[in-house]
């Protein structure tokens, strides 16, 4: 078996606060392959994108990785520190943004701020690096791209904004992408265009995405796996039809029943009751037993069971009973 | 572009022409200058002869608008008090001021930007912590104040630096007198500059630091990271260029009081400018003077103002608009 691009294992990230310490995520194991999208999925808070940033190194003060391990090709990265990081950020780890409208700064044309992450990263002339900047916004899709390279990020609409941030996160080739909510924050009509166009260009490139999102529509579309979190715990892992179709998590059916579908249709969508816990106040046992339809004695206060590819992390799987 | 600074121009003018009235009344509504200038032995005559030289007997708006068509020409009067014209007196005086003014608003704006800098990169550091608390004596402390303390300290206690005066100056053309290529006159600079530049400095400081820190949330500079871009750039070349456009605007206004305030060093150190004219023209009721230097500092501030908007445009590439836009 190859060595998976990314691998994190039990990872966990601590944040002191005043009410004491909490763990937005707390052991996450996930693998990503060459060439494969993992969608991760969740509510806002579920660690999805705490993950994500410990992945790149970015996790903002006080947060920091308090255990596990993070492996980049088959090297270890989560002790890396300041300067190393940084070599590894945009050179292996690209990541996208949930706004296009903010993530590109305003004062830089986009040929500037191309050239200039090619230029850390790769060992390259500035002619070069300006003609690589042209061939990477044509690549992504923007008409006209030797015209536009002068452009500044204003000038652009939201769509072709996100274009040019996938172009910059891609640009120095990186053989992981982390997309954080890459499509939230567009028009409904650009979102697809978007996803289809990361799809493709990773595939091409043979490059492993960490694909967050909590648009179920998204995971469908992109993703090869998918990863749902809860409450900073990985409640389910799994192939993406299974874990869609045959969703084994109480949480995952739940999240699947409240998905509104044009197709089929529904007269009222499906509510998960109650809310997600805060993190200051995390129940014993698994944290989704309190909104659980399928809730037992022990799932309050036993240790989760272990979690596997394909598996759930719940004592009473949906899956499993169907079977029995 | 064009048709934006004429707008602007056009709104200076405006400016221009109130201050004017404003100065202008003062020749109305500030005392009687002949009281002061013939003093207690006079006759009726005297009085009205001097009147008429003067032109105080015409009506308002008479006066005004030879006021204006003078002001226009450079040409405010003559000096009650020196009976010389007031242009003169002035083009004598100016290149101290600006001399000082210039030092001080170097001073204030590189040290201001470097340590608000400084102090934002380095905002949980011991350094920049004492930089901030030290910058509130800066603020609080009033300008008299810090150029006496600089005086005691620098002239009494350890004579190294000249306590008044402007040192040797060197003459340059017709009417320009540079006190930068003597020794004494550098050294004559030091404290003076320092006492006038230091409030502009921990403003400027202040602003940078807290500007800067806004601008480092922002996505950009999350995502100009998450490329593994060197601190360096990230820090100047993404966070500082987009913290100028408010330093900007402040950075001007400063440079326009650091040029009216000069009165208060100018009087500490004796510094012979413009500003210790003015206030001698206070004491002694010269109006034109007075109403001459009023105008001055006007234009100043007008001119700057009109510089800094200009310079919005360079840097921040959404003001222009005359570009091809479209998506």
């Amino acid at each position: 078996m190859t060595t998976p691009v990314l691998s994190i294992r039990n990872l966990s990230v601590e944040i002191p606060t005043r009410q004491g310490i909490v763990k937005p995520v707390d052991g996450v194991s996930y693998d990503i392959s060459e060439g494969e999208i993992l969608g991760v999925v969740g509510e806002s808070g579920a660690g999805k994108s705490m993950a994500g940033n410990a992945v790149i190194g970015l996790l903002n003060a006080p947060a920091h990785i308090s255990g596990g391990e993070i492996w980049l090709n088959g090297v270890r990265i989560d002790p890396l520190k300041g300067e190393e990081m940084r070599k590894l950020r945009g050179k292996e780890i690209g990541m996208i943004f949930q706004d296009p409208l903010t993530s590109l700064n305003p004062l830089l044309t986009v040929g500037d701020q191309l050239a200039e992450t090619m230029l850390t990263h790769l060992p390259i002339s500035r002619k070069e690096a300006a003609e690589r900047a042209v061939a990477a916004l044509e690549e992504v899709g923007i008409p006209g791209a030797a015209e536009r390279i002068d452009s500044y990020p204003h000038e652009f609409s939201g769509g072709m904004r996100q274009r040019v941030v996938i172009a910059l996160a891609l640009c120095a080739e990186p053989s992981l992408v982390i997309a954080d909510e890459p499509t939230t924050a567009l028009d409904v009509s650009v979102q697809a265009q978007i996803i289809s166009l990361l799809k493709r260009l990773c595939r091409e490139r043979g490059t492993a995405v960490m694909l967050i999102t909590h648009d179920m529509g998204v995971i469908a579309e992109a993703a090869d796996r998918v990863a749902v979190m809860y409450a900073g715990r990985l409640a389910e892992l799994g192939n993406v039809r299974d874990v869609l179709t045959q969703p084994r998590h109480p949480y995952t059916h739940g999240l699947m029943a409240s998905t509104p579908l044009a197709s089929e249709g529904q007269k009222r969508l499906h509510q998960i009751p109650g809310a997600m816990p805060r993190l200051q106040h995390m129940p014993n046992g698994c944290a989704f037993h309190p909104r659980c339809p399928k809730v037992q004695k022990r799932c309050s206060h036993d240790p989760l069971p272990p979690m596997a590819e394909g598996r759930a992390a719940c004592w009473s799987p949906l899956l499993a009973e169907a079977v029995e | 572009m064009l048709a934006f600074i004429i707008r602007r121009v056009g709104q200076s003018i405006l400016v221009l022409l109130i201050v004017g009235l404003v100065a202008f009344s003062m020749f109305r509504f500030v005392g009687d200058p002949i009281d002061n200038m013939l003093g207690q032995e006079r006759t009726i005559e005297d009085v009205e002869r001097l009147r008429t030289q003067l032109g105080l007997d015409q009506p308002f708006p008479v006066q005004y608008f030879k006021f204006l068509e003078g002001a226009v020409q450079g040409n405010f009067g003559v000096s009650y008090r020196q009976g010389r014209p007031v242009a003169e007196i002035l083009m004598e005086r100016a290149p101290a001021t600006l001399e000082l003014a210039a030092v001080s608003g170097l001073l204030a704006i590189i040290a201001g930007i470097a340590l608000g800098v400084f102090t934002a990169i380095r905002r949980n550091g011991f350094a920049a912590h004492t930089i901030m608390a030290a910058s509130l004596v800066g603020v609080s402390l009033p300008t008299f104040l810090i150029g006496i303390l600089l005086i005691y300290l620098f002239s009494v206690e350890l004579g190294w630096l000249p306590s008044f005066g402007r040192g040797e100056t060197v003459s340059i053309g017709d009417w320009w007198t540079t006190g930068f290529l003597t020794q004494s006159g550098i050294k004559a600079l030091i404290l003076p500059a320092i006492t006038l530049g230091l409030y502009q400095m921990t403003l400027i400081m202040r602003l940078v630091r807290s500007e800067m820190l806004e601008v480092l949330r922002q996505d950009y500079i999350r995502f100009a990271r998450a490329r593994g871009l060197r601190d360096r750039v990230v820090n100047f070349r993404h966070a500082l260029k987009n913290t100028m456009v408010p330093v900007v605007t402040v950075i001007g206004l400063q440079l326009g009081s650091i040029i009216a305030f000069a009165i208060i060093t100018e009087t500490v150190f004796q510094w012979p400018g413009v500003g210790l004219l003015f206030i001698n023209a206070i004491q002694f009721v010269d109006i034109p003077v007075m109403a001459a230097y009023l105008m001055l500092i006007s234009v100043m501030f007008v001119g700057i103002n009109l510089i800094v908007d200009i310079l919005y445009v360079f840097i921040d590439p959404r003001l222009r608009v005359d570009r091809k836009g479209g998506h």
